[in-house]
């Protein structure tokens, strides 16, 4: 395991944000951390950065102690945290530069990087006149710098465009499958963690709720077949007597668990031929929301 | 000690642009030019002063408010300013995890602070030299060239340097805790104007502030040698006062020290 801890807790005055957490990180993973805001992502990462010291529970990160081991496993993470944190007066560049100094990188590997996030035209402007997602690429760049072991990354693609959360996804599974790096990445969106994870941990309220890999979580969130018709209960009601498991019926819309492509070709036809008209019928992941539902009732 | 230095090196590097850095030299600078432009246009008055007299005019008009004003505000100002780079960047947890020691970090910080205090005193020492010397050159008739007080200009601006690590010391540690101007700048204000006013009234603890010690240290600069017509300028560098501006310095140091090392990054 990469990172590994054991009952790690964590308390703000009275309130406990981490509860007897148990992360485990296989070698070569890319890790989605998921949860809502708030529900304690980011003190997590803080705490496995040493930022913060947890009132209770044990840190091992590539199988040593991070409270005797703190510079040497420092020396191979790279992180992100929250907003990318930049000095605005200086540019990209110097940056990068700046941080190569403190980490004993050579020079040239800052042009690497630039060029690694599609910065290099922009390298000698202030970071301070960076759009968000340049400053969140310039993050990312700081990040691999030293081109650690274990990436930290804390929402990554908050504020980026369709394209950028594509480069990074990318990026990030590159590293991982061509460089055999382990990403630990948290995010509040289920769909984009589904796209890149090998394994998942969800967390809510500072507990973790499921923590496994993508496979076993796909046998928790399966997709829905959504259905807009004219009459939802006729068309329910013909769907069931045909044997279709429906889930949830609304004046607008009935669900019908997710099996294949042909299923859903079948549900149109039988529709359509006996007269109901359907207006729409897609394919659809359950939220983040009803995820937590269906993990926290069989649990 | 790497560490150390590679922090120092890094301090170096982000505030080279900015004010705070250039503080420390366009001050001085700019207090010697006006002082040269003074003397410079007024020198017809200063034509029958004697060159010691002269020289003493001449530094002096920079020390009488170095102690109660520029020292104590400057200083205020680059506690503030070492530390609001990382307050306005969001860049305290980079900084703290980096794989360096925090307290290389911390030191690194707060000794380019007390650095940048160096660089700007021996300024003010250079440019009241050179300064001086040049006017002996553009107004011949002003005798600054008969008279040297390096020697003794380098023991005052030393002493001086010393008498402000206490004051550094305690801005630093406010600066770090308080990312606003305001907090740290208005408790430095106030015990600024307490130190002047407890060091002119002669309060007999005053030396045991370290916000009176810049001005202490001017009112205890000259060494009572009994009238010894020889030498009148013999400068006490090592008073009470810098005693206790150097401990105080040093237990502050350590405290904070201890205080980052458990303090939570937010």
């Amino acid at each position: 395991m990469v990172i590994k801890t054991e009952g790690l807790s964590f308390t703000f005055g009275k309130q406990q944000v981490v509860k007897s957490l148990a992360l485990q990180v296989p070698e070569g993973s890319i890790y989605g951390f998921l949860g809502p805001n708030g529900a304690g992502k980011t003190t997590t990462i803080k705490l496995l950065l040493n930022l913060l010291k947890p009132d209770a529970g044990n840190i091992h990160i590539f199988e040593q102690d991070i409270k005797t081991n703190r510079i040497n496993i420092l020396s191979q993470i790279g992180s992100l945290i929250e907003q990318p944190a930049l000095y605005q007066h200086l540019t990209g560049k110097e940056n990068l530069l700046n941080r190569a100094l403190l980490l004993q990188v050579p020079a040239k590997r800052v042009e690497d990087m630039l060029d690694l996030v599609q910065l290099t035209n922009a390298a000698n402007k202030k970071a301070g006149q960076y759009s968000l997602g340049m400053k969140q690429r310039l993050g990312i760049a700081l990040a691999l710098l030293a081109d650690p072991k274990l990436l930290i990354l804390d929402e990554p693609t908050n504020g980026l465009d369709p394209n950028g959360i594509i480069e990074i996804r990318e990026l990030l599974k590159k590293l991982v499958a061509q460089h055999g790096k382990t990403v630990f990445i948290s995010s509040h969106l289920l769909g984009e963690i589904e796209r890149m994870a090998t394994h998942v941990g969800i967390i809510n309220n500072g507990a973790m709720l499921f923590q496994g890999s993508i496979a076993d979580l796909q046998a928790i969130s399966k997709p829905l077949v959504r259905v807009e018709s004219e009459n939802t209960v006729d068309a329910a009601n013909l769907l069931r007597r045909n044997h279709f498991n429906v889930t949830d019926v609304t004046d607008e819309h009935l669900l019908v668990p997710y099996i294949s492509k042909q299923q859903m070709g079948e549900i149109n036809a039988l529709l359509n031929q006996n007269g109901q008209t359907v207006y729409s019928i897609s394919k659809q992941q359950k939220d983040l929301e009803k995820l937590f539902l269906d993990i926290t009732q069989r649990a | 000690m790497k560490g150390f230095i590679l922090s120092f090196r890094s301090e170096f590097y982000k505030s080279r642009k900015t004010l705070g850095f250039w503080a420390s030299v366009i001050l001085p600078l700019l207090i010697g030019v006006l002082l040269f432009a003074g003397f410079y246009t007024k020198s017809e008055k200063l034509l029958s002063l004697p060159p010691m007299m002269l020289w003493l005019q001449f530094a002096g008009a920079i020390l009488a408010v170095m102690g109660s004003l520029i020292l104590p505000i400057y200083i205020i100002f680059i506690a503030y300013s070492v530390n609001s780079i990382e307050h306005r960047a969001d860049t305290w947890k980079t900084l703290f995890n980096l794989p360096i020691p925090r307290w290389s970090v911390y030191a690194a910080k707060f000794f380019y602070a007390v650095f940048l205090v160096f660089i700007c005193l021996a300024l003010f020492v250079l440019f009241t030299i050179g300064f001086g010397n040049l006017l002996s050159i553009v107004k011949p008739e002003l005798r600054f060239d008969n008279f040297h007080m390096e020697k003794e200009l380098a023991q005052i601006y030393f002493k001086l340097f010393l008498s402000s690590l206490g004051i550094l010391s305690i801005q630093f540690l406010l600066s770090l805790f308080w990312a606003d101007f305001l907090k740290p700048m208005g408790i430095g204000f106030i015990c600024t104007i307490a130190g002047v006013v407890a060091a002119t009234k002669g309060w007999e603890y005053s030396y045991l502030f370290p916000y009176a010690h810049p001005m202490a240290a001017i009112s205890s600069m000259l060494k009572n040698n009994h009238g010894d017509p020889s030498n009148p300028l013999q400068i006490d560098v090592f008073t009470k006062d810098v005693f206790v501006s150097m401990a105080v310095a040093l237990v502050v140091f350590i405290a904070g020290y201890f205080i980052v090392q458990r303090k939570s990054v937010k």
